[in-house]
Order: structure tokens, then sequence, then C-alpha cells
């Protein structure tokens, strides 16, 4: 306890040298608080929008189209038809499926009155809303009579309304899409995500008239499946995966054209991206931690040198080796420690800072601060044991003696 | 081998090495210092008396020779275990007084007997009582900075005397102090040793401060050349004028 009141005299004494020494630590904890932080908060803000899609979310995608040896390009077949989103829904292999979700998708320019956007259409069945868990704010969702009776109805995202009726009420408003007329029936609840993956830049009409009136194709984009839970999902993706093999009348596996993704996997590659962008970024402030303990040392043996006198009276009056070592160690550890203190101060507030700037959540990882308290300390033992021990063996006469 | 004895040294020398080059400091170094000695040690600057002052205390070792201090033979000793003996046995008053700049007078006396692990309530008393001895009583929470030379060397002897050292070892003490201020320190020394029984060597190249002594031994070239008692020690008078 003395000995850390001492410490702390003799740290206070020379207020810009401590401050310089500690600047490498609190640089070092802070950037790698920061960006673990920020680190995380991306892949969870990643979780979060793929969670809000539907977790047990299994997607079929068409594959690519090979003609003789040359293969066309991923998801430019067309080999997935409305048949085969009705065999998945009837067929009695199908155990684990709940609901099926045919889809075809395209952008396209739309106008309305004098306002135009360029939004996402989906052509849907009213499998579409329990698949993808839409909610409605206004109105209602496509349903089975719309998809009979090839209605021009659409349901609009909220980033649509926003761009296409600014001032009015846009429910039974028309929207024209390549000069056809669409009625506008609902209004989707926001669902988040910017650029490509803005959900709430769609309009969803139903699939048949999307089909025959705007894509003139008779194959599918997607199908979208949702699994009876979560443990079933595999199993799932098995039991479609031969069925759909068995129609396009494949033998193995590895002839497929087409893909099943589950939700999952895309959430664990988009997780993948970031952990490791995270782990770069964080490798390279270790560095800089690595490099602040280096100056930490530094400060240390010049501090040693400049006290040699010191030490060679504490040692005349009887101060053993481990004396003098704990005294200097605990100098360094104090200088690293409340270094990494404020490291972590300023972390947080940077991440805190830049989160709210960019609109993501902001998460603490408690682990990480630890972990930072650990290793700052940690530090300060490595660095410091040097000069600490360096202190420890000088001859106290020689000690005297040094002017 | 007289049990009373403080310092029992024989035969002892020290020879210096450097790149090759050998130094002989002491030769064939004899003699001893019985339980309430005041002792001067004298000599010219490089005469060996600093070498010998070092070995006496602990700091350093002989190259041959045999040096036993309160019965425990200084030889063979590990650094931790000489730090010990220095420690419980020997109370240093240094030329340059050697006090810690940054801590109060107070805690420079109690710092030996923290390094001795003693409580420090205890510390604490101990430290005062001997800072009131040397007359520094109102000085306790000063640093080494705001009080005199006299006063810092007044200091120095409370922390050599804090352990109640066998020995209290003197290496020009009153070399960096006003020679009215050096009167106070040698009636100090005077009063440690007659009232109190304290052992002191003190090594000094001043006449008038050895003449204080009640045995001078002068050393030259590293040998003995006397060793007298001083039949008349002249007696110093604690004045406390320049507090």
């Amino acid at each position: 306890m003395e000995t850390l009141l001492e410490s702390l005299k003799t740290l206070t004494l020379n207020k810009l040298r401590t401050g310089l020494a500690m600047l490498g630590i609190v640089i070092g904890i802070g950037s790698v608080i920061a960006l673990v932080s920020l680190g995380q908060a991306s892949q969870q803000a990643i979780q979060n929008q793929i969670q809000s899609l539907g977790a047990n979310l299994l997607t079929v995608n068409p594959g690519s189209q090979t003609s003789g040896t040359i293969r066309g390009a991923a998801g430019g077949a067309t080999t997935l038809t409305n048949a085969d989103a009705t065999a998945i829904q009837t067929s009695p292999s199908i155990t684990t499926i709940s609901a099926v979700s045919p889809e075809v998708q395209k952008r396209v320019q739309v106008t309305a009155g004098r306002n135009n956007s360029n939004i996402q259409i989906i052509g849907v069945t009213a499998a579409y809303e329990g698949v993808h868990k839409i909610t409605l704010t206004e109105g209602r969702f496509i349903n089975d009579v719309d998809n009979n009776s090839l209605s021009k109805v659409i349901v609009i995202g909220q980033q649509v309304e926003a761009n296409l009726f600014p001032t009015q009420d846009p429910l039974g408003q028309n929207i024209r899409i390549n000069g056809i007329s669409f009625r506008v029936i609902g209004i989707t609840a926001s669902k988040g995500g910017t650029g490509f993956l803005n959900q709430d830049n769609i309009g969803y009409i139903p699939l048949t008239t999307a089909q025959q009136q705007i894509l003139g194709q008779t194959y599918l984009n997607t199908i979208s499946l949702e699994a009876k839970s979560q443990d079933v999902m595999t199993q799932a993706e098995n039991e479609v995966g031969y069925l759909l093999l068995a129609r396009h009348k494949l033998t193995s596996p590895a002839q497929a054209d087409f893909t099943i993704l589950s939700q999952q996997d895309i959430a664990n590659t988009a997780s993948a991206t970031t952990g490791t962008f995270t782990s770069l970024l964080s490798g390279i402030a270790a560095i800089s931690l690595l490099v602040g303990g280096i100056g930490i040392m530094n400060i240390m043996l010049v501090t040693v040198t400049e006290r040699t006198r010191e030490i060679g009276l504490r040692k005349a009056l009887g101060a053993k080796k481990q004396v003098i070592t704990m005294q200097f160690l605990t100098e360094s550890i104090l200088l690293t420690f409340s270094g990494g203190l404020i490291g972590i101060v300023i972390g947080i507030i940077a991440s805190y800072i830049f989160s709210s700037l960019s609109g993501s959540i902001f998460v603490i990882s408690f682990p990480s601060i630890l972990l930072a308290f650990v290793v700052s300390a940690g530090i300060g033992v490595l660095f410091g044991w040097y000069p600490a021990s360096r202190a420890a063996s000088l001859q106290p006469i020689e000690a005297l003696r040094y002017e | 081998m007289n049990t009373q004895g403080i310092i029992h040294v024989s035969h002892l020398s020290k020879v210096y090495k450097t790149e090759g080059m050998e130094t002989t400091a002491l030769s064939d170094i004899s003699f001893d210092i019985q339980k309430g000695e005041f002792v001067a040690i004298m000599g010219p600057s490089g005469s060996g008396k600093s070498t010998l002052m070092h070995i006496l205390g602990a700091l350093d070792t002989p190259t041959t020779g045999q040096y036993i201090l309160d019965g425990e033979n200084v030889e063979n000793l590990t650094d931790d275990e000489l730090a010990d003996i220095r420690n419980k046995k020997i109370g240093f008053i240094f030329q340059a007084f050697n006090l810690l700049p940054r801590i109060t007078v107070l805690q420079n006396v109690m710092l030996p007997m923290r390094y001795a692990g003693i409580p420090e309530e205890e510390r604490k008393k101990t430290a005062q009582k001997y800072l009131e001895m040397v007359g520094l009583g109102h000085r306790l929470s000063h640093t080494s900075s705001q009080i005199s030379g006299g006063q810092q060397q007044r200091v120095a002897i409370a922390r050599g005397l804090a352990m109640n050292p066998a020995l209290l070892l003197a290496d020009e003490p009153t070399g960096n102090i006003a020679s009215a201020q050096a009167e106070e320190i040698m009636a100090i020394f005077q009063e440690l040793n007659n009232k109190q029984g304290h052992t002191i060597v003190m090594i000094t190249h001043e006449p008038d401060i050895a003449a204080h002594s009640k045995r001078i031994i002068t050393v030259k070239d590293g040998k003995i050349i006397s060793d007298k008692k001083n039949p008349k020690p002249i007696p110093a008078k604690r004045t406390n004028a320049i507090d």
C-alpha cells in the first residue's frame, strides 16, 4: 500500500513525462476497445436485420444454366417454375416446410402523378406476408383472389410512399409501372436496411400479374420457404433439394441447377466478413499497444538511470532486491493500468460517437474491457520487468557514487 | 577474539581490477573496535579510507581477510543478506546526507524500519522520538529541500539511529555543512557516545573534526600508519542556535 502511494507520488511529480509515456497505451487500448465494439455492433446489426427477414427462412435460387460445356451466370437459369413451388407445397416427401412463397422480382421505374422513383417490384402470393414477416401499417396484403384474377394492385414500402406520395395518403391512389396502373391497397411497416438491402423501397404485386404483364416470364426468380422450426433447417434443405433434383431430372447434387440458402448461412457469411475485418483492425491496434509497451520500457529505463542514487541509498538502508523490483514494477503497472483505464474510456466514447453519427447500434463488450484491463496490467509487468530488475541488481556503492 | 567487539578486522585487503590493471586500495589492515568506542578514521584522499568505510558498511566485500561485525562474519554473503546486515546493524550517515527529496523528514527516518517490516504505528513513534532527540521534532512534515544542510544531516543521524544499530558509520559527516552546524553534529555524536553508549566510526580528513573522537586511526596508501587513543576529546556544545 505504501509502495503504491509512493509510486503514485513519483508519477505525479513529472506529469508531462507520465502522460506521454501513457499515451501509447491509451491509444492502443482505446483503439482496440473502439474497434471491437464497432465490429460487434455491425455484426449485431447484420444479425438483427437478417432475423427480421425471417429466421426459419430457406431461399431457393436458380443456379447457372449449363448448356453443353458453357456455364451461364449464377441465377440466370430459368428452370425454377411455379410447378416446382406447387410441388414443394404438395409433395408427400416434404414434411418440414410450413409455407412456400414463389417470387419474381425486377427493378423498375415507377410514376405516380408527377413523382417517379426506381423501386424493386416483387411478384408475390399471399404466402409471402407470413414467410417474410411483413407487417402492414395500412390496408391489406396481396391475397389469393388478387392472384387468381390478375388484379392490378400494389402494396408499397415506407420509402416508396415517401418518394411518390409525399403529401397525400397513398391508399386508393394509382402507381404506373410500364404504362400499367396499379392501385395501392396497403403500406408495409418499415424494416430498415440501406442501399441494395433497403427493405422499404419495395412494391409488392400479385405473382401472376408480375409474370404475365410486367416481366413476361413463366419462371421464378426465388422460392422462399419457411421451415417448421429452426431445428429442422438442414432436413428441410435436404428434402427440398432432392425433390427439385428429381423434378429437374438431375442425378447428383453436383449437377444442381439451383442453390438453397438458409437465412443463417447468409448471416454467417456476413458475420464472417465483418469478423475478419474487425480482427484485422484489432491486430493493427494491438501492434500500437506493443509499441506503447516499448515506450513504457524506455521511460522506465530512463527513470532507473535518473534515480540510481536513490536506489543506492535504499539498498544501503537495507532494501532487498525484491523491494526495489516491486517499487519499479508498481510504477510501470500503475502507468499502464491508468493508461488502459483512460484508453477504455476514450474507446467507449469514440465508439459511442461513431455509432451515433452513423446511426448504428452502440455495443459495449464487457469481455473486451476486462481483457483490456488485464492486457494493460500485463504490459506493465512485461515491459517493467527488465528495468525493475536492472534497478534491483545495482550495486549500492556504485549507485551512491553516481552523479 | 573479544566477544564484546563490535568490529573485528584482520589482514584485510582490497584489490580493484580495471582493464587488466590491479590497484591495491587496502592492504593487510587489522584492528578491533569495542562497544562504546568513538573512532575517527583519518587520511588524505586516495588513502583508501573510503574503501575501508564501504567494507565496514557491508556495501562492499574485501578481496582477502576477515571482517566480523557484531559477531556476524561478513563474508560470502548474498546481496540480500548484506542488505539485511546493513539494515539491522549499521546506521549510515553520508557526506551528502542522502535524504529522499520527495518524502517528508519523518518518512525518511521511517524508511529503514519499513525495510525491516516494522508496523507503521511503531515506525512513526520511533522516528518521532529520534527526530526530537536531534532537535527536529518541529520539522516532521518538511521535505529535505525545506531545511538547511545541518538540519538534513541531523535527520540523517535520526535515520541512522532508527534501527538502533550496533554501529553508527559516518562518512565525512561535516564535509558539506557550515562549521557552526558541524559543531552541533559533533555534539550530538558525543552525546550519543557518552550518554547512550553508541559505537561510532567516523571517516574524516579534517583533524579538528577527528579531535572530537576518543581514538584516531590514520590510514595512508592503504595501510594503517597510526592507531592512537585521544585522551582529551574536544567537547562540542549543542547550540540549537541555527534552527
